[in-house]
């Protein structure tokens, strides 16, 4: 390292260079500050000389910055000549004469203003388009249940029974222990905030109510979206990336009705079912937590229990799950639809997934809220 | 660096997933500025030695010297010195899909090299122009891209710091006939220009005849013939007579010979 590349010897208006060591790719930075060392040294210089005979390895990096000097002098009207090259190092020194040639497109630049404009403009075009695809992958997923009425003998239970296995199943323990804690953290906060009013007993109320109307279907909508919703995008994103599902179609196959149908279905069935495994799990847990905490006899919380809900706030938890599950369904496949070639992108759209999913179930539940309360539930 | 030495030494190389042994005992040489053609029928295990010389699978057995340095011997840093000198063309491209093309042959220069970034865009689209892109192609993403552009890119990047070897696993594969022709004469050109070395596995009969130097031909693991396509044409072995004195090796034969 440091060893001189090129050194030079200024005659009145002749510069003559004499080139040594390794134009190589490893002393290519070395060689560039060089060059532009020495020609800023000699801006006056009519004519140069380049001997390249001290050069021991040379290859395109060594090639194209001889060809860059040279080119740079004929480009201010003077002549620069190689010598002493290799005969066998002349053909990598033709090749590269011949490009480069074209000015490379420059990025355009914008206006950060206007491109933060833009860019929120876009934004607000793409969750309008967001509406439309969703709207389509709903359409297309009742028609495709429609066909599957139609003709029963077509849908593909082994698929079916495989995602439930997946989706629903393999859920449980996870959905069951973060419920149950969830549970338990609202009965300890309710026993330690009512006791200084002397209303422990009214901690019951709060799990139960909480828990069977709002708090047991989210987390476990929530669970799921992260959980299989990002699975389903990706799974769908990768076929489509490998033109599995352009394959599907060619052989006459639906691929909403083979891939999306069987997947959506199940959420839709797994919903109610993991919702209702975590509030139980989560009136389990608000009862031990009374217990050893609050010092509550199990008695007690049961009677109390009996007391505060109806089956009515059981219903509201339970009515709504099934939607959910179509949407956490209908937002992942179609963002694994749209996912293009890149790996990217698969990220991107996996995120979206996700990200819509929670952000739509929550907005599903606000609108339940309201439409329960107008009628009475 | 003396002509004609040799740089890649294979000797007595076991390498084998589970009970079977898919190279089993096998010796090979690559010399110095040739370009070597490694055929076999689909599963004899060409692959399977391009990536266990490069060192991506591991071998049971036998040693493998790669411009002087025995890669079970080396360290990290060793190796990572080794690694620079070869570039690896692989069967699908492999491109990085969230780069465009001019940042892929960028990548193992902003890697290792230290220079700057004029420097750096001058030398990518040089080599994309020696592959035969045009600059208008040097933004799109690789899932822009047709079947022979994605080689051609794939090539580049593989040439990006003038490798002394370049590993080629199925070059002309999925490319239509002109198109592998035209690939062929582009690896002869580079080849011959930038003197490197060219490790290529192939199944495809006109590379061995119009691009390759000398024929390794896979079989039961070990290498059965070795040689230019004369030797070839002569061997007794079955699978080689079967692939070079068959219908369609048997058309090239004798248009070689007309010609």
């Amino acid at each position: 390292m440091g060893e001189a590349l090129l050194t030079h010897k200024l005659e009145g208006e002749r510069l003559e260079l004499a080139a040594s060591g390794s134009w190589t790719a490893t002393h290519a930075g070395e060689l560039e500050t060089q060059i532009d060392r020495i020609t800023g040294e000699a801006p006056n210089a009519k004519d140069v000389s380049i001997d390249m005979a001290g050069v021991r390895e040379f290859d395109t990096f060594g090639a194209w910055l001889l060809e860059r000097l040279t080119r740079q002098w004929a480009a201010s009207g003077r002549e620069a000549v190689v010598v002493g090259l290799p005969k066998h190092d002349l053909g990598l020194l033709e090749e590269m004469h011949g490009v480069n040639r074209e000015p490379p497109a420059k990025a355009k630049h914008e206006n950060p203003i206007v491109s933060a404009i833009a860019a929120f403009g876009r934004g607000g075009a793409d969750f309008g388009r967001n509406l439309i695809v969703f709207a389509e992958m709903l359409g297309a997923v009742g028609l495709a249940l429609g066909r599957v009425l139609i003709r029963p003998r077509e849908y593909r239970l082994t698929s079916t029974v495989h995602q439930f296995d997946r989706v629903a199943w393999q859920a449980v323990p996870i959905i069951v222990l973060i419920t149950f804690l969830i549970g338990g953290i609202i009965s300890q906060q309710g026993i330690f905030h009512f006791r200084k009013f002397g209303a422990e007993l009214y901690s019951v109320d709060l799990v139960a109510i909480l828990v069977l109307r709002e708090i047991g279907v989210l987390i476990v909508a929530i669970m799921v979206a992260g959980r299989s919703g990002s699975s389903y995008t990706a799974e769908i994103g990768s076929m489509k990336m490998r033109e599995e599902i352009d394959a599907l179609r060619t052989m006459g196959f639906d691929p909403v009705e083979v891939l999306i149908l069987p997947r959506i279905l199940v959420l839709i069935v797994a919903l109610p079912v993991l919702t209702f495994l975590g509030s139980m799990a989560a009136l389990y847990g608000g009862a031990l937590v009374a217990w050893l905490y609050g010092g509550m006899s199990l008695d007690i919380y049961m009677a109390r229990l009996t007391d505060a809900i109806s089956i009515t706030h059981f219903k509201v938890g339970m009515i709504k799950a099934p939607f959910m599950g179509l949407i956490i369904g209908i937002v992942a496949c179609a963002e694994g639809l749209r996912v293009k070639g890149s790996a990217e992108s698969l990220g991107i759209q996996t995120t979206n997934s996700v990200v819509e999913s929670i952000f739509l179930v929550i907005v599903l539940d606000g609108l339940f809220a309201i439409f329960f309360a107008s009628i009475g539930m | 660096m003396t002509k004609k030495n040799t740089v890649i030494k294979v000797r007595d190389l076991v390498v084998g997933f589970g009970d079977d042994n898919v190279l089993d005992h096998l010796d090979l040489d690559v010399r110095a500025a040739e370009i070597l053609g490694v055929v076999g029928a689909s599963g004899a295990g060409k692959s399977v030695l391009l990536r266990t010389i490069i060192g991506l699978l591991p071998r049971r057995h036998g040693a493998i010297e790669v411009l002087g340095v025995d890669l079970a011997h080396a360290n990290e840093a060793e190796r990572r010195a080794l690694e620079r000198r070869w570039g690896v063309l692989f069967q699908q491209g492999a491109l990085f899909s969230s780069l465009t093309v001019r940042q892929n042959v960028q990548f193992p220069m902003r890697e290792n090299l230290d220079i700057s970034q004029r420097l750096m865009d001058e030398m990518a689209l040089a080599k994309l122009e020696m592959v035969g892109l045009s600059p208008q192609d040097m933004d799109k993403f690789p899932s822009e891209l047709s079947g022979g552009m994605t080689k051609r890119v794939a090539l580049a990047r593989a040439l990006a710091l003038d490798p002394e070897i370049v590993f080629l696993d199925e070059p002309t594969s999925g490319l239509d006939p002109i198109s592998a022709g035209d690939f062929d004469e582009l690896i002869r050109t580079l080849q011959q220009t930038l003197e490197i070395t060219v490790f290529m596995v192939t199944h495809d009969l006109e590379s061995l005849y119009t691009a390759c130097d000398r024929i390794a031909v896979l079989a039961d693991g070990k290498v059965v013939a070795d040689g230019p396509i004369a030797t070839m044409l002569e061997s007794e072995h079955p699978w080689v007579k079967t692939y070079f004195q068959g219908k369609r090796g048997g058309m090239l034969a004798e248009r070689q010979i007309g010609a």
